[in-house]
Formats: C-alpha cells, structure tokens, sequence
C-alpha cells in the first residue's frame, strides 16, 4: 500500500516539474521573440544617408535621423539626449568628407561608426581659400575642411549607399540578400538619375553659373559645370558690398542663371533679376524636405536644370 | 579533568606575559604560511580573472608585463607609446574588435584611462549616477575615486600635470563628471575614465583657443596676411570645454598619428584570434600583441617559486620557534619543581600534576590555533582588498 502511494507521488510530482518547466520555456520563448522581433538600428548624420539606409534595409533596418527639420545637419550639435541615441544604435552611419564636425567633439561606440565616403578619400574636394594660422609647438595649421555634399554626384552616392549595404551586411549576414536587393535598387534609380543630369547638361555644357554657396563641388566636377560660387543665404538680404563683389564677378563669369539651396528672398531676387540673372532652386537636400524624399527633390533638381541649359 | 583544567587555567592567567608571548609566537608561526598561502592564492586569481577576461592586448614592442600592468590595472610605467592608426588596421581584418587604450595621466593621482564607450560594454560597467561619457571633456568616475574625491556628477575634476617643473608640459584640463559608475570589485573602481580624444586634449595634440580673427585677439597675433595668422603664445587656451567653447577645440593633423599605451583587441571567434595574432608575428612590425593569461601566468610562476623558498624559511623558523616553546616548559617545570613537591606533599597523584602541565599546553597550543585560524578568515574576507591597495 504504502510502495503504491510513494509510486503515485513520484509520478504526479514528474508531470508537475515537467508542466512547471514547458510553462518557463514558453514564457522563455516570448520574451527573446519580443527581442527580435525588434528591428536593428542605425542612426546617419544627414536625410541623403537615412534614404539610403532605409532602401538597403528594406524594412529590415530602422534608419533614423534625429536633425530637426529646420537646422542644416553639417552644422549640427546634438544634445546629449541625442547623442546617447547615436550611442545606442547598432550602426551610425557617417557621411564622412568632415561633414557633421560635431562627432569629433562627442563619445561615440568607434567599432558601430560606418564611414561611407572612405572608398573615394581621395577624390574629396578640399575647400580652398580657408585662412591658415599658426601658433605654440603645433606649427602652421588650418581650419580648412572638405566639400561634404558628396551625394550631389549620383555616382559617388552610389558608392556611398554600397557602403552602408556592405556594413550591413557583416552586421547581419543572414539579411544579406534582402539588402544586396535593396541596393540594386537604389543604385538602378540613381544611376537614371546620373543619366538624366548627363542629358541635361550636355547642349550647352559651357553655360556660365553662379551658386549662391560653395556646396556644389561635386555636382560641378561630375558634369564639368561652368560654376563659381559666393556665400551668400537664401534668408538673408545681401550686403551692398556681396552686391558690388558680385557685379565684379559677373564681369568674369556672365551668368544668367543662379543656383540656390533654397528661394532666395523676393528683393535679392528682383535685384538678380535686374542683373540678367535668374535664381534656379537646386535643392542639396541634407535635410528631410518637407514633401517627396530624395529622389524625388533631385529630379524636381534636374527639371530646374533643364530650363536653365535648354534640354528637353 | 575539570580541577586540573582549572588549575591549569589559573596557573597561565598568573603568568600572562609570558602566556601571552608564547601564544603570540605560536599564533604567528601556525599563520604565516597559511596567511602567505591564501594572499598568494588570492593575488593570483586577482590577476588572472582580469587578464582572462581579456583575451588580446596590442601595444607597441617592449616590455610585455609593463604593457599588461598598464592596460589591466592602470599601474606600472607608461608603457612605449603606438599610434591610434592601429586601431583602423585591426579593425580592418575585421577579426576583432580593437578598443584604444591611453592610460598614461592622472587626476590628483588617479589614473585617467582614455578610451572608448565600447570598454564599458566590455568591462560590463554601469553607469549608476548620471550619464556616460557624452562630450569633449566629459569623464566618468570609477566608484572609490568617487568616494575618494566626493564629487558627484555635475563636479569636476581636473587632471594633474606630469611635471611640475615642466611649464611647456601638459596644461590641467578640468573635466566635468558625467557619471559614476557601479563598483565592480576591479581596478576600474579607482580610475578616471574620459574619451580617447579628451586624453588628446590633455596632451596638447587637440586644443581650443580664442579666434584669432576677432579683434579681441589682435594682441596675440604676430603677422596675418589674407591666408595665414601667425600667433605668439600669449593666444588664450582654454583649459575646461564648455558648450560655449567646444567649438572652438580641433586636433592637428591625422587623428590616426596621436598616441596610445594599447589597444584591447577582442576576437570574434578562436580562428580569428590565431589569425590576428599571425598577423603580429613579423619582426619588423612596430608592435606587438600579448594574451595578458600568458604573461600573468609567467609573473605568477616567479611569486609562485619565491613564495615557496618564503615557506621553507618560514617552516624553519616555525620548528626553531616550537622547539624555543618546547624549552620554554621544560625550563618551567624545572623552576615549578617546588611546586610540584608542594602539590605531591598536599596529596596530589603523579598523575594530576601530570594532567595540569597537559593542560597547560593545550590551552596554550588550541588558543594559538583558534586564533592563528580568526587571522586566516580575517586575511581571505580582506586580502583582496589589502592586494588592491598595497600592490595593484
């Protein structure tokens, strides 16, 4: 009698620690599935570099970008909420070319930083005239930098976005295909759009420009655009002495048209107008635009263009 | 048994000095090798848990016990210096991941250790005040130097100059305390940790400085032409980064020329490990790469064998020191002999005379080795803490 009981016992308290341990492996289970059903991070320093994550990742890849929509991401300074979501992320993905100086004045997780433009390092364009001084044991230096607008020439921007699908895919090998895809696919739409700038510049390839800011470096380099720049703001009215430089640099350069980030003030361009010359929008497109998403601000670009050098 | 005990008891409380001497030495001669054994155990998984818990150290070619001494516990002499250009080439075998290492100032002498945020991930540091390392000049305090230097974040700390002869030397930055962290038991506790480029700044490779192209300057300019501005040393550096100013701070140069004492390289897989360590075989490279496990275990091997002559000479004594006890109370029982005649005369058997002197000697023999046991718990609950502050 007794040897039955014990049996029983012995039984019962098996199933109980068997139920006890498949309820823990399921609970086990729904916790690493809410993990990975997460999708990885990364964070890029300018709009161009998030829509090319976003393409490559194919929904797999969260690509964010904490700029605010009205600060120009090249001059940037994060907050250090921001910059600890930038620690945060899987991979923060960089322009490179100095672009965004901010992220050598924070701690960032060096092994997660991608820098995109170091397959072309050296076809960056320094920017000249910068003043040079020098003081203490350190000798002569400059603040000088590099043109950063890389994504201008589309085939540069192919390059970069190669980058981000190759660091992508050594941080998640199994997804690896998914982003090759992505990236054929961005590089097909940015190939056509290299085309169609091709087209559009080639009747009159010579035409005279102004831009209103030296960040056309790399556009004017790829399509061997006539092109020199002053510094002026599309918000800011220009100084009677901006006006008389640019009568003087108009004596060298007759341009009639003038290449703008964004529309300049109605009085600067009724002045331009007065000048012959006719401010064209070219929209560098750092930041998130208020409508479309890159693609579709370049060729809205390119459609600008066409006016300007008479294409279809 | 209890008369004699406590016959015994009274005879020792009588003469206590000279109890207390031979309890005293008894006491030392039973603990010593047992004490040495258990510091020496316990230096030794001191020094082998952090090194095993770090599988690679790359350093420029020299001493390799002056480099893990550096890296691991932020001790010893500054090691040869290597250049940040050597955490790209490791990076670029992608075989593992490097984290820079410059641990060569100190904040009111605790040691700055200068890297990335990867070594708290590394390390399994937690931030349990504030916030990690967010800025230029940003530091994170390890839980002792905290309390040692009752700053909380928000404070400040600022980092000592190398020399104080030296005027044209390092320039004292004052760091802003971001965080403290959790204490881990580890050398991490008694260390200032700040940006790899912070420890730049501090060198002098990276500054901030007035603009030279206001007019406030114009008093520290040399010459200027429509290119260059030529300064004296009377320019204004700062010495703390502030929002207002960090724009101002730049390094010269390539980033990848300023200095480290070492990278912490930490292989994906055993494959990549050998392969890494291959790639540091050549006799012309500059640098070198050390299992830190290897190169305890060697320093080891020399304290195990000194340890081992200490036990012999300390053996030897201990027998010269029983044998000086074992005089002690035969010389006694000579001088007791009136004593005992007395105790014989008022009717006690040779056999309880007998059974006091026993006694006598066992009191003083088990009270030598209880005690001599308290000193051995006393040195495995603080020994490691002693190690920490008197060796590491």
């Amino acid at each position: 009698m007794k040897a039955r009981h014990a049996l029983i016992s012995a039984v019962v308290l098996v199933v109980l620690a068997h139920l006890i341990s498949c309820a823990r492996d399921v609970s086990q289970d729904d916790s690493s599935g809410g993990t990975t059903d997460t999708p990885p991070t990364v964070y890029t320093v300018n709009y161009p570099l998030q829509y090319f994550a976003e393409r490559i990742g194919a929904g797999l890849v969260k690509a964010e970008f904490p700029v605010p929509v009205n600060v120009d991401p090249a001059f940037w300074m994060p907050d250090p909420e921001a910059i600890s979501s930038y620690q945060l992320a899987d991979l923060i993905v960089l322009n490179g070319a100095t672009y965004a100086k901010w992220i050598d004045k924070v701690s960032l997780p060096e092994s997660r930083l991608v820098f995109t433009s170091d397959a072309f390092d050296d076809e960056l364009i320094s920017i000249e005239g910068a003043v040079t001084h020098t003081h203490g044991p350190g000798g002569e230096h400059s603040h000088e930098g590099t043109a950063f607008t890389t994504w201008l020439d589309p085939t540069l921007a192919i390059r970069q976005a190669d980058a981000i699908r190759q660091a992508f895919a050594v941080e998640w090998p199994d997804q690896a295909t998914e982003f090759q895809a992505g990236f054929a696919s961005l590089e097909h739409d940015l190939m056509q759009l290299d085309r169609r700038l091709q087209q559009t510049v080639a009747p009159n390839g010579d035409t005279p420009l102004l831009a209103s800011h030296p960040v056309y470096q790399y556009l004017a380099r790829k399509y061997r655009l006539n092109l020199r720049s002053v510094q002026w703001e599309p918000d800011e009215a220009p100084s009677a002495s901006m006006w008389r430089d640019l009568r003087a640099m108009l004596r060298d350069q007759p341009a009639r048209w003038m290449l703008w980030e964004d529309t300049p003030l109605p009085e600067t361009a009724r002045q331009l107008r007065e000048l012959g010359v006719e401010p064209v929008v070219f929209n560098q497109c750092g930041n998130r635009p208020p409508d479309g998403d890159y693609l579709s601000v370049m060729l809205e670009n390119v459609m600008r263009l066409e006016a300007v050098f008479g294409g279809s | 048994m209890k008369d004699s005990l406590y016959l015994a008891w009274r005879y020792l409380v009588y003469h206590r000095i000279k109890t207390a001497i031979l309890i005293t030495s008894i006491t030392l001669i039973v603990f010593l090798p047992v004490g040495l054994r258990v510091l020496v155990s316990q230096s030794a998984d001191q020094l082998t848990t952090r090194a095993e818990a770090t599988p690679l150290i790359v350093g420029a070619k020299g001493s390799p016990l002056e480099l893990v001494l550096n890296s691991l516990y932020f001790e010893s002499d500054v090691p040869a210096l290597m250049k940040y250009s050597e955490v790209a080439r490791i990076d670029m075998t992608r075989m593992a991941q490097a984290i820079p290492l410059y641990v060569r100032f100190r904040a009111r002498g605790h040691p700055i250790v200068g890297t990335t945020i990867e070594y708290f991930e590394f390390r399994g540091l937690e931030v349990v005040r504030g916030t990690n390392l967010t800025m230029l000049g940003d530091c994170v305090l390890g839980a002792r130097v905290a309390e040692a230097l009752g700053v909380e974040p928000g404070g400040a700390v600022i980092s000592s100059p190398e020399n104080v002869f030296d005027i044209t030397g390092v320039y004292p930055l004052k760091m802003r305390v971001a965080g403290i962290l959790g204490f881990s038991d580890s050398p991490d506790d008694h260390a200032v940790f700040v940006d790899i480029k912070t420890t730049w700044i501090i060198e002098g490779a990276g500054h901030g400085h007035q603009d030279l192209s206001r007019s406030e300057a114009v008093g520290s300019v040399l010459s200027r032409d429509s290119a260059t501005i030529v300064a004296n040393a009377a320019v204004v550096q700062y010495n703390e980064i502030t929002p207002d100013n960090i724009d101002s701070f730049h390094f010269h140069g390539d980033l990848g020329d300023n200095n480290l004492t070492a990278i912490i390289a930490v292989p994906s897989d055993q494959r990549s490990e050998a392969l890494l360590r291959g790639r540091y075989e050549s006799a012309d490279d500059m640098s070198q790469v050390v299992p830190p496990i290897t190169v305890m275990d060697e320093l080891l091997d020399t304290i195990l064998t000194v340890q081992s002559y200490v036990i012999v000479a300390v053996v030897v004594v201990g027998m010269s020191t029983l044998a000086t006890a074992a005089l002690v109370f035969i010389l006694s029982l000579k001088l007791r002999q009136r004593e005992i005649q007395t105790m014989i005369r008022i009717g006690g058997s040779r056999g309880s005379i007998g059974s006091i002197v026993v006694s006598e000697i066992v009191v003083v023999l088990s009270t030598s080795v209880i005690l001599a046991m308290g000193l051995t718990f006393i040195t495995s609950r603080f020994g490691s803490a002693a190690i920490r502050a008197l060796i590491l």
